[in-house]
């Protein structure tokens, strides 16, 4: 009976934590509740003895992806209380569409049951005696390999996309120019002066080098670099 | 008909999952403006997928479902990361965040 106590706890812990998010005023609030319904989410996978799953979860979704969403929140400057100028007009919309969606949801979960063959056919039947990281890993490298390899091929073109989305040339930032480097001659930056022993400022004034040769168009023109 | 070792019974699962995915949904209509909420509500729809999934391979006793579920959350945390690099690069470009400017982009 306790572990239905704790179901209920999480659950209701869980559903909370998710109307928090999306009625939250601030969205930092939002993120954080987020985070709190992940967790909730968690326990209940651990509940239903998906272990790996539940502690995947946390590390994915509170380590990383609640951590990027709040980065993304403070990062951006945004007048928050504009962003909610049409709180009250979309509620009731809302509310009409989402109660309609639940009272479908409710009407198919009052009336299903499991085909009488399901149990036949499972793809992979759960095997008693390991535990579960074991099973999971059991199936994901042998059955599922390909959708394995092509998650992974997923999260590379997210991590590609993102990168290019964001990314942008600083003006500030010195690169190497591989192409300057190797047009420089010694006769561009070194020169030699016989000068008179005991000779120096007060003789020569600041001597100050000629300038280097341009050799690449202007805006690439940093001098001093090298 | 459950075969598999679920403590809790299926159904109350899936209510909670339904009642999650509703309000995802919800927070869809309500946050209309704010893209970051929209997608943080997608995270939430999604979560509720992966609830019903991890609840149905529990109480089959079918590892595929948990499987599928670790498929959902690949994908879940590829799309956050694509869609807040989209907002970040749209915030830039134009200095807000609401949803209801893009339409302006039009031509």
């Amino acid at each position: 009976m306790i572990i239905h106590l704790f179901f209920w706890l999480f659950s209701a812990v869980l559903l909370g934590s998710a109307t928090m998010v999306v009625t939250s005023r601030n969205p930092v609030h939002s993120v954080l509740f987020l985070i709190l319904a992940f967790i909730n989410a968690s326990a209940l996978f651990l509940i239903a003895g998906a272990e790996f799953l539940a502690m995947i979860l946390v590390i994915v979704y509170v380590g990383a992806v609640a951590v990027l969403f709040l980065f993304v929140v403070m990062m951006l400057d945004v007048d928050f209380v504009a962003l909610r100028e049409g709180f009250q007009k979309y509620a009731p919309q809302g509310g009409i569409i989402g109660s309609v969606l639940f009272v479908e949801l409710l009407s198919v979960l009052i009336g299903w049951q499991f085909a009488p063959d399901a149990p036949a056919l499972r793809l992979s039947q759960m095997p008693g005696n390991v535990t579960n990281t074991r099973a999971i890993g059991d199936v994901l490298y042998t059955h599922y390999v390909f959708l394995f390899e092509m998650a992974g091929l997923i999260l590379l073109v997210a991590m590609i996309g993102a990168i290019v989305l964001t990314h942008r040339q600083s003006t500030t930032a010195r690169r190497q120019n591989i192409s300057r480097q190797q047009q420089r001659q010694v006769s561009d930056t070194l020169e030699v002066l016989t000068l008179r022993s005991g000779a120096g400022v007060q003789e020569l004034g600041i001597y100050r080098p000629k300038a280097a040769p341009v050799l690449l168009p202007a805006h690439e023109h940093d001098e001093g670099e090298h | 008909m459950a075969e598999g070792a679920l403590a809790v019974g299926l159904g109350s699962y899936l209510t909670v999952s339904a009642i999650l995915l509703v309000l995802g949904v919800f927070g869809i209509f309500l946050n209309r403006k704010n893209v970051i909420v929209i997608l943080m509500s997608i995270e939430l729809i999604l979560l509720a997928v992966n609830i019903n999934l991890v609840a149905f391979s529990a109480a089959l006793g079918d590892m595929a479902g948990q499987v599928f579920a670790m498929f959902v959350l690949t994908v879940a945390a590829a799309e956050a990361a694509i869609g807040l690099a989209i907002v970040v690069v749209y915030f830039r470009n134009r200095g807000s965040i609401e949803v209801e400017d893009v339409t302006l982009m039009k031509g």
